[in-house]
């Protein structure tokens, strides 16, 4: 990618006393960072949810399945890491979760 | 015969605390949190007393330190919450990190604090170390000479501070007026409350339709441009601190400016001076005067923002002025006030008066009477060629040898 | 110090009441019209301890904010600090003297080597005792001095002196009798 100068504010433009608008994390694509991806099986997975707790990006998507309650629905790649404590955390018997080199 | 200036005021016999605690009360502060410290104690012990009796709908915060103490005021203050807190010497020394905190996330907060002396060795009298070392810290300082002025500052030190979106200390000296009982006129609570009004912050923490980050992290590409925010703040800070003075006086009758002129426009010879030794200057002018020296006083009242402008322009005529500071900056030059009223004559343009520098006080050490009477009478041989400024900063009234 | 100020000089012991016996006294002779300032020996106060007090009184404003050096008036709380404070510091000829002691002004005058004129005595510990039932003689020689100055309406003061005791012990009222009959008292038995 070739680098572009971003529009950066000036003072004039600037909120005062540092003020950071909320929820401004989602446009920051950290899953650019990541060298393993964590891969998720659907069939291995028991939506214990210990993945989505410990996920230090809330990388790990739910979806309410047809009795509302929320189960796993796979991984946010656009700002997942590849930390791998999701695969770390999983349950050994379960193991529905996997690192794998990024192919880059 | 004691006259009042405002109809609807009243006289009271109170000492800078009590009429300090009786300004918070009557600005009724949401939040206040608070360590108590020698010689600003009673400020604190005496509004909580009112949190207690229901006086106030205050919350008071009854911390362990004064770092927790201004933590805990940026807190409320970012919460939402009209938030004032009031401290002394170490006391103020603790706030150190958090002082720069509330300036940068542009908070009004709203400080009581009374002059003292630093440790060590310790002492627990006037001077203006204090507040002159928290003078970078983003915070307007607004110095009183007695309580009456303690009173007025602190309300008007509100309004200015919300305006402004900067903290705001007020500072009056350690026992000499913070224990001084004196005639002081109060304003009706309602007068007062209508003076402040509420305070309706356009962004805060608790509305949480409206949420944002607070302190995040600012690195080589913004933290300059918000630095740049607050100094801007400080500069367009004078404009807010002479409409609520203009304000103050529509209301309340009383004139306040950047800083009082006593018989300045004349005057030969000058003294420039912060906080109640302006009132023994003021008798040995008055004096002088009748003696028929041109001798004047110029009383900094707001000492941050600097009125460099103003100053410059009202002390291009003297002749000789002498800045006198009650703190010492061990800076191996000049101490502040002096420093500051040198740049901005000396950036003006300026170089005619000339300008001596002393340090007088330090520690509660009197000055007065004769001893002003020695700095004229230098004053005078500088102005008239007799005697030539010795170019180093002088002591009074301390032995050296 | 400009014509027309009085400026006074408590001496008493920590505890013995000479910082609110200066607030009391600026309190009621405020009332009477008078601008006033009261304020303690800048220090920290020691319970038994020798300590000071100051009042100006001035028909005009009083911008003045140092220690008092020339007093008109030296107020002694406590007999016993004659012997080790410097009691009579900066009275010169025409400052005055008045003190709570069973002793007589010419006894006080040869104690202090000063000219009897100068001297005022009471037995305000007698009168505290008996009026007040401890010894507190910071009330009564408020009214001892109120005497002495002569220029003050001693029912002005009194009457403001009582609405500041009837808000303070509200809940005692035989306190508030008491002391104003101390002052009353002091009043009427100061000496030359």
């Amino acid at each position: 990618m070739k680098k572009e100068e971003s529009k950066k504010l000036t003072v004039a433009e600037l909120p005062v006393g540092g003020v950071v608008e909320a929820g401004t994390a989602v446009n920051f694509h950290t899953g650019s960072w990541r060298s393993r991806r964590p891969v998720w099986s659907k069939d291995k997975c028991i939506s214990c949810l210990v993945c989505w707790v410990s996920c230090p990006d809330g990388s790990i998507r739910l979806v309410p399945d047809e009795k509302r309650i929320n189960i796993v629905d796979g991984i946010d790649y656009d700002h997942c890491k590849g930390c791998g404590i999701c695969e770390k955390e999983c349950p050994t018997a379960i193991g529905a979760i996997t690192m794998e080199e990024e192919k880059k | 015969m004691i006259k009042s200036m405002y109809s609807k005021g009243s006289l009271v016999a109170k000492t800078g605390n009590e009429i300090m605690a009786e300004a918070l009360r009557q600005i009724e502060p949401d939040v206040v949190a608070a360590y108590p410290i020698t010689p600003a104690t009673e400020i604190v012990q005496i509004f909580s007393q009112f949190v207690a009796d229901g006086v106030v709908k205050s919350e008071y915060v009854a911390v362990e330190s004064e770092h927790s103490a201004m933590s805990a005021t940026i807190a409320a203050s970012a919460a939402g919450a009209r938030a004032a807190t009031s401290t002394s010497s170490q006391g103020l020394c603790l706030m150190w990190e958090m002082l720069y905190i509330a300036s940068g996330l542009r908070l009004p907060i709203v400080m009581a604090e009374v002059n003292r002396a630093i440790s060590a060795p310790i002492n627990i009298n006037a001077d203006h170390s204090d507040t002159m070392g928290a003078r970078d810290t983003g915070w307007i300082q607004i110095y009183s000479e007695d309580s009456q002025e303690a009173y007025d500052n602190m309300i008007q030190a509100t309004k200015i501070a919300e305006k402004a979106k900067l903290p705001t200390l007020v500072a009056m000296d350690g026992f000499i007026t913070s224990h001084c009982m004196e005639v002081v006129e109060a304003y009706s609570d309602t007068d007062v409350k209508a003076f402040v009004g509420e305070y309706k912050p356009e962004r805060y923490l608790l509305d949480v339709k409206n949420p944002y980050t607070l302190g995040s992290i600012d690195l080589q590409d913004y933290y300059f441009e918000h630095r740049y925010q607050l100094a801007q703040a400080m500069r367009d800070a004078k404009s807010i601190i002479l409409d609520v003075a203009e304000e103050f006086k529509r209301t309340f009758w009383r004139e306040y400016g950047f800083y009082e002129k006593y018989m300045l426009d004349d005057a030969e010879v000058a003294i420039v001076v912060i906080g109640s030794t302006a009132g023994n200057v003021k008798v040995v002018v008055k004096e002088l005067r009748e003696k028929g020296v041109k001798a004047g006083l110029l009383k900094i009242r707001v000492y941050r923002p600097f009125p460099k402008e103003q100053i410059a322009k009202d002390l291009a005529h003297v002749k000789a002025v002498a800045v006198i500071d009650r703190s010492d900056s061990c800076s191996g030059a000049f101490p502040p006030l002096y420093c500051d009223v040198v740049t901005s004559l000396y950036s003006a343009g300026i170089l005619n008066p000339k300008i001596l520098s002393y340090i007088y006080g330090i520690g509660g050490r009197e000055f007065c009477g004769e001893q002003i009477i020695k700095v004229y009478e230098t004053l005078g041989k500088v102005a008239f060629g007799l005697e030539k400024p010795s170019g180093e900063v002088e002591y009074i009234n301390v032995r050296i040898k | 110090m400009s014509a027309g100020m009085i400026e006074i000089r408590w001496h008493g012991r920590g505890g013995q009441g000479a910082k609110t016996a200066a607030l009391l006294f600026a309190e009621a002779v405020m009332a009477t019209g008078m601008y006033i300032q009261a304020f303690p020996e800048y220090g920290p106060e020691r319970m038994g301890a020798p300590v000071k007090s100051f009042n100006r009184v001035s028909e005009d404003p009083i911008v003045i904010h140092s220690g008092i050096k020339n007093p008109n008036y030296v107020v002694i709380l406590d007999s016993s600090l004659m012997k080790s404070v410097p009691i009579t510091d900066g009275i010169g000829k025409t400052g005055k003297v008045i003190a709570n002691t069973s002793l007589s002004a010419s006894e006080i005058a040869k104690e202090l080597d000063i000219d009897i004129n100068q001297i005022y005595v009471v037995n305000a510990s007698r009168i505290a005792l008996k009026t007040i039932g401890k010894d507190i003689p910071n009330t009564p020689m408020l009214g001892a001095l109120v005497k002495v100055i002569g220029t003050l309406d001693i029912d002005d003061v009194l009457k403001n002196i009582k609405a500041k005791l009837t808000a303070k012990f509200r809940h005692e009222p035989g306190i508030v009798e008491g002391n104003l009959a101390s002052i009353k008292m002091a009043f009427d038995e100061v000496r030359n």
